[in-house]
């Protein structure tokens, strides 16, 4: 979604914003930032709700028992955002840091992304768009309770100081911010702010330990898996095994007759299927009655997508133009290249899935003209209208709920909502009673929505300088945009989450040519984490690779050399790299290579290393060196966190078995049999994270780490075996 | 429906359930127990580890009618234990979780090693925890907080 950034930047600078204050219920400072947005809906795009009416509208509430609460306006699904939020709104605030409690805030218009302009997590936006935000929300509070200390001791704001959720006074005086905080509610919201300087932080660039550790470790806290409300009931869904297919028929006689079964009927499911809903008392129930119906399916009309056949088309449509990307110097200059300058190379990946350790579920409770839900949504914008409609009621008669998320990378930001649809029509069926739908793993596994299949055919001249001279790239692959409300994003055709890190390379490259083909395809997509990087930077970065090898170059130099001045931050992540890691590269074991690569996803620049041996006829990851420019380093323990962990996520697509495909419409994998990701040991045994010093602003840390890591461990294997690997997933490794 | 005497955590309960029901469900909805959780229902994933008497044990596929007397001891019972607690207390000590999801069955796994092999190798790690499966792959601080436990553990 990196592209959505680039058309609303502008949009930012038009947009106003204000505060409001008001005094609360509970008593103390409720400072709430009101967003004037403009209307999507002129530009084509979803409407937005209505004025919220939605309690509670507030960012930071000081309280009198001295416990700051701060709402944070993003899913916290692993990223940490719900502890880096809070510590940029602390530190302007100078609040106690051990008296900060986060909570994740229900979906309301004041909560929207203040650059996408709908309620998400996505693009690796979180710290990105909401650091200002953040910083002036907490400076602009503490300018009121400074405000309000200076008045009681008739001396001028600028004459105290605060620290620790205290304000000093200039003769020793001092309040707690939580005897001022009912006064300072009557106090006017400051226009304007100075923030400080990044010399003055306190908590921001410091290691802070997440506020969500604990009852993640004690399985105390709540996911919205385990919702559980009075009366509620469970329901799954017998889904069709072809995309789209619909129920002919339904025999529920046996599901019905299972103690606890408390309906089964037939709903509307994605891309204009049915299947059949089952509501019993408990999950179990449910899931054995699903076992039990007989359906007949009608499949008539419906495109059964097969992934060999994809395969063959979209090699041959590689073969040809597609809609115009890039197109830059001479368009002919590759085709006056000597065969011996030339590399040729097909790539191939699979559909992807998210599968994220939560399985996917939303509660609903249907209650005249009003309804509550419970998600863990990256979407709460798009969810909670969706299950308005569903209703017919207005967006602000559905209370949502954010729930703390099991994982997502990309599977809850769904822009037709179909979890939350279902839902919706089951609970519409059992008015007053809550119900909790839950997908199971077979469900999220064969449920579509994956990271969409791509081929990319590239044709590389090497010019007399062992450099790159002319470049033809054609990429194959469904959009992700297409008949969503971010088509309008689309610029002739082109969707840019299918081309990026390839369109907008920093390599220097002089005739550079970059089309497209978006087949239509009955396999609905979605993006994954790092969406279009997962395989463009797989692409580019073992050509490089390739590249600097046959030139017999360094690989960190033939990148510093090949790259733009201008790419700033990957030519200081290959410093850093070249410093933290030179040293072991150097003295790498006997079976063992290092493989490199870097790439710029999201506004940060990475260059990885890695050491890698053959085992068992798989790659063994013994170490990882990263080094990360992402301007400000706001939580630099979740930076190396995300990195550590980021890269084993990024390995999913070099497992053996880390694909879905299709026969004959049916999805050939169920579960994590197989479909499998990476386990303990298939990950890196140790991963060294460096980030670069910055004064810059912060850009995003969750996708980054994501598409660097597949390229250098298959780059080391070339080292060791020879041979390039050009299609995924990775079934076996062995030297000939 | 039948009826069961178990014993969770040391305490005893009664539940009326199918004989089918997985322990995992019984534990969820039955005892409202949540903390262990559903992530697969085949065994793959290792969310749902509970310690059936001593041994660690996937509750997703152990019908309760199998169960027997057997205790069952779940991550809720782990601040009490002398080697749960060093462990989770690791676990926050080196920031391990991201989402947190797998976090639950991740520790019930590590302990029962630690209970059996104090001071595993790194083979010993990848062997009892490669069944676990972590979507965010926070194993590189899975590796260490058990490391550091095993030494707070001497």
């Amino acid at each position: 979604m990196s592209a959505a950034t680039k058309k609303t930047d502008d949009q930012q600078l038009n947009r106003r914003s204000f505060l409001r204050v008001s005094a609360t219920a509970a008593g103390g400072l409720l400072l709430a930032l009101t967003l004037d947005l403009p209307a999507t809906a002129q530009e084509g795009g979803p409407p937005n709700p209505q004025q919220k009416n939605y309690p509670p509208d507030a960012f930071v509430h000081v309280r009198p028992d001295g416990r700051v609460i701060i709402q944070v306006n993003r899913l916290e699904f692993g990223q940490g955002v719900q502890t880096a939020l809070p510590m940029i709104l602390a530190d302007e605030l100078d609040a106690d840091w051990s008296q900060v409690v986060a909570e994740l805030a229900p979906a309301a218009d004041i909560y929207k992304d203040p650059v996408f302009g709908i309620q998400m997590v996505g693009g690796s936006g979180s710290i990105a768009h909401s650091f200002q935000q953040y910083r002036e929300l907490g400076a602009k509070t503490r300018a009121m309770l400074v405000a309000t200390a200076a008045k009681r001791w008739n001396v001028a704001p600028d004459q105290c100081r605060t620290e620790q959720s205290v304000v000093h006074g200039p003769n020793g005086q001092s309040f707690k911010y939580s005897e001022l905080a009912i006064d300072a509610s009557r106090q006017p919201v400051p226009a304007t702010v100075r923030l400080k300087n990044p010399s003055e932080f306190r908590l921001v660039g410091k290691k802070v330990r997440r506020l969500d550790s604990r009852p993640k470790c004690d399985g105390s806290l709540k996911f919205g898996l385990d919702l559980d409300l009075p009366g509620m009931k469970v329901a799954v869904v017998a889904h069709p095994p072809v995309f789209g297919a619909k129920v002919r028929s339904f025999d529920d006689h046996q599901a019905r007759a299972t103690e606890g079964v408390r309906d089964v009927f037939e709903i509307p499911v994605t891309r204009g299927g049915t299947g059949v809903a089952i509501v019993a008392d408990k999950f179990w129930t449910a899931k054995r009655a699903r076992d039990l119906l007989k359906i007949e399916w009608d499949f008539n009309g419906v495109e059964r997508a097969d992934s060999s056949e994809l395969r063959e088309r979209y090699k041959q449509l590689a073969r040809t133009a597609g809609l115009k990307s890039v197109a830059r110097g001479d368009a002919k200059a590759i085709e006056g290249i000597a065969a011996s300058n030339l590399i040729v190379a097909e790539y191939e990946f699979q559909y992807l899935p998210h599968a994220p350790m939560e399985p996917l579920n939303t509660t609903v409770r249907v209650d005249g003209d009003r309804a509550e839900a419970w998600a863990g949504s990256q979407f709460q914008t798009f969810d909670q209208m969706a299950i308005a409609e569903v209703l017919g009621l207005k967006p602000e008669q559905v209370t949502f709920h954010t729930e703390m998320a099991g994982g997502g990378f990309g599977r809850r930001a769904v822009t037709d909502s179909h979890v939350q649809r279902e839902a919706a029509q089951i609970a519409r069926r059992l008015r007053g009673t809550p119900v909790k739908l839950i997908w199971t793993r077979e469900d999220d596994i064969r449920g579509g929505y994956y990271r969409p299949m791509h081929v990319h055919r590239v044709e590389v001249g090497i010019g007399a300088d062992g450099m790159p001279s002319a470049w033809r790239h054609v990429i194959v692959g469904q959009s992700l945009l297409a008949g969503t409300p971010f088509a309008m994003m689309m610029k002739d055709g082109v969707d840019n989450s299918s081309v990026e890190g390839v369109s907008d390379t920093h390599y220097n490259i002089p005739n550079f040519n970059v089309s497209v083909h978006h087949p239509a395809v009955n396999v609905p997509v979605l993006w994954w984490r790092s969406v279009g990087h997962t395989h463009s930077a797989y692409v580019m970065e073992t050509l490089i690779d390739e590249l600097a090898a046959r030139a017999k170059t360094d690989p960190i130099a033939y990148r510093r050399k090949l790259l733009k001045p201008e790419a700033k931050k990957l030519l200081a992540a290959l410093d850093l790299l070249e410093a933290k890691s030179a040293a072991w590269r150097r003295k790498l074991p006997k079976g063992h290579a290092a493989g490199i690569s870097c790439h710029e996803s999201f506004g940060t620049g990475v260059a990885c290393a890695v050491d890698v041996s053959i085992e068992n006829k798989r790659p063994k990851i013994h170490r990882v060196t990263v080094a990360v420019d992402c301007g400000i380093a706001v939580n630099p323990l979740t930076v190396e966190s995300q990195f550590q962990a980021g890269v084993g996520f990024g390995l999913s697509q070099l497992m053996a078995k880390g694909a879905i495909t299709l026969h004959d419409g049916l999805v050939e994998q169920r579960n994590f049999d197989g479909y499998v990701p990476p386990y303990m040991p298939d990950a890196p045994v140790a991963v060294d994270v460096h980030i670069v010093p910055s004064a810059e602003a912060p850009s995003g840390c969750g996708e980054p780490p994501v598409p660097v890591i597949s390229p250098a461990v298959v780059n080391a294997l070339a080292r060791l075996t020879g041979k390039r690997y050009r299609s995924l997933p990775l079934v076996t490794v062995q030297a000939d | 429906m039948a009826k069961y005497q178990l014993n969770i955590n040391g305490q005893r309960k009664e539940v009326s359930v199918d004989p089918s029901t997985p322990l995992l469900w019984v534990l969820r909805e039955d005892l409202k127990m949540t903390g262990t959780k559903y992530g697969c229902g085949v065994s793959a994933c290792g969310a749902c580890t509970v310690h059936v008497a001593g041994v660690a044990t996937r509750s997703c596929m152990l019908p309760i009618s199998l169960l027997g007397d057997r205790p069952v001891v779940t991550i809720e019972a782990m601040k009490d234990d002398p080697v749960g607690r060093v462990v989770q207390d690791a676990w926050v000590e080196q920031d391990v979780v991201q989402c947190g999801y797998c976090q639950s069955g991740q520790i019930m796994t590590a302990v029962a090693l630690l209970k059996h092999t104090p001071r595993p190798t790194d083979t010993n790690i990848d062997e009892s925890m490669g069944g676990n499966i972590c979507r965010c792959a926070t194993y590189v601080r899975i590796r260490e907080a058990i490391k550091v436990a095993s030494q707070k553990l001497k």
